[in-house]
């Protein structure tokens, strides 16, 4: 199971693949579709979607004729779960922040009512 | 200092913002604290405050190397024995309103990012921090979203598995 979770961030190391997972995120297209800007060559671009479509990213369409490449969504669900999980880390971690910030308001004030009577006096 | 602050009544930001850049390698959290910037930045300066707050829950955390100057390092270990995580970094420059260092975790030593920690003052006693990650590849960007993922290894894995196992991916 982790190798299917390392193949999805192997795919999506290159920024060629990333860059035909963004085009691809607008809608499905063709091979010919999908290689028409890049410097390259059909079957390069032909090797890119291979590596996408064995890491479960991106599959081909029944349609003999075109074969569109279609973006398989699931797979970016799970990496909106992998942020969602990040930020709920991060706000565990900015609620001790808070309360750190809230004691040392308290020692402040604290301070401050100490310090108050000595004032005038020579630190 | 009697300016009458024109601070817009903007939203606050209560609960930590991250967003994942899809064109650089970047992590950014935003997130609206009740305290001056002078107080949020000593809670991330000075080593007793921030050994307080900043490793995960129920995790001990040892702060091995700490000189929070311009110039400076820093590295801490959380965890202990055999689950225990090392970081270090160094810190480029130490500023009221502006932190600015590397982050290297200890298990992957080649992988470094650069934080930039801004701390903006919103004029009514709270101060908005601006976290930027930048990481130094999307792998390694990737990796450290995920990361959250493997503290809580089975239940993120259970999820993988069921959508494996549904033929989703």
């Amino acid at each position: 199971m982790t190798d299917q979770l390392s193949a999805v961030f192997a795919a999506l190391a290159d920024p060629t693949r990333r860059d035909l997972v963004a085009r691809l995120a607008a809608g499905d297209s063709t091979v010919g579709e999908l290689a028409a800007p890049y410097d390259v060559s059909v079957q390069a671009v032909s090797k890119h979607l291979q590596v996408l479509e064995r890491a479960g990213l991106v599959s081909k369409g029944r349609d003999a004729q075109r074969r569109p490449v279609h973006l398989e969504a699931e797979v970016f669900d799970l990496m909106t779960k992998w942020i969602e999980r990040y930020q709920r880390q991060a706000e565990e971690r900015y609620q001790r922040l808070d309360a750190v910030l809230a004691d040392m308001q308290d020692d402040t004030q604290h301070d401050r009512q100490r310090q108050q009577p000595e004032e005038g006096t020579a630190s | 200092m009697t300016s009458t602050s024109t601070v817009t009544t903007g939203e606050r930001i209560t609960t930590a913002r991250i967003e994942a850049d899809p064109s650089i390698p970047a992590i950014r959290m935003t997130r609206d604290f009740a305290a001056t910037p002078e107080q949020l930045f000593r809670a991330h300066t000075d080593q007793d405050l921030f050994a307080r707050w900043v490793g995960p829950d129920g995790m001990d955390m040892q702060i091995t190397d700490w000189d929070a100057r311009t110039g400076g390092s820093w590295a801490y270990t959380a965890g202990s024995g055999e689950d225990s995580y090392g970081f270090h970094g160094c810190f480029h420059e130490v500023r009221n309103d502006r932190i600015v260092q590397t982050f290297t975790f200890d298990g992957e030593p080649d992988g470094v990012a650069l934080e930039t920690l801004t701390f903006e003052d919103l004029g009514d006693g709270r101060t908005r921090l601006h976290a930027l990650s930048l990481c130094d590849s999307f792998e390694g960007r990737d990796a450290w979203l995920r990361s959250g993922m493997e503290v809580g290894v089975n239940e993120g894995y259970a999820k993988l598995d069921s959508l494996l196992a549904d033929g989703a991916v």
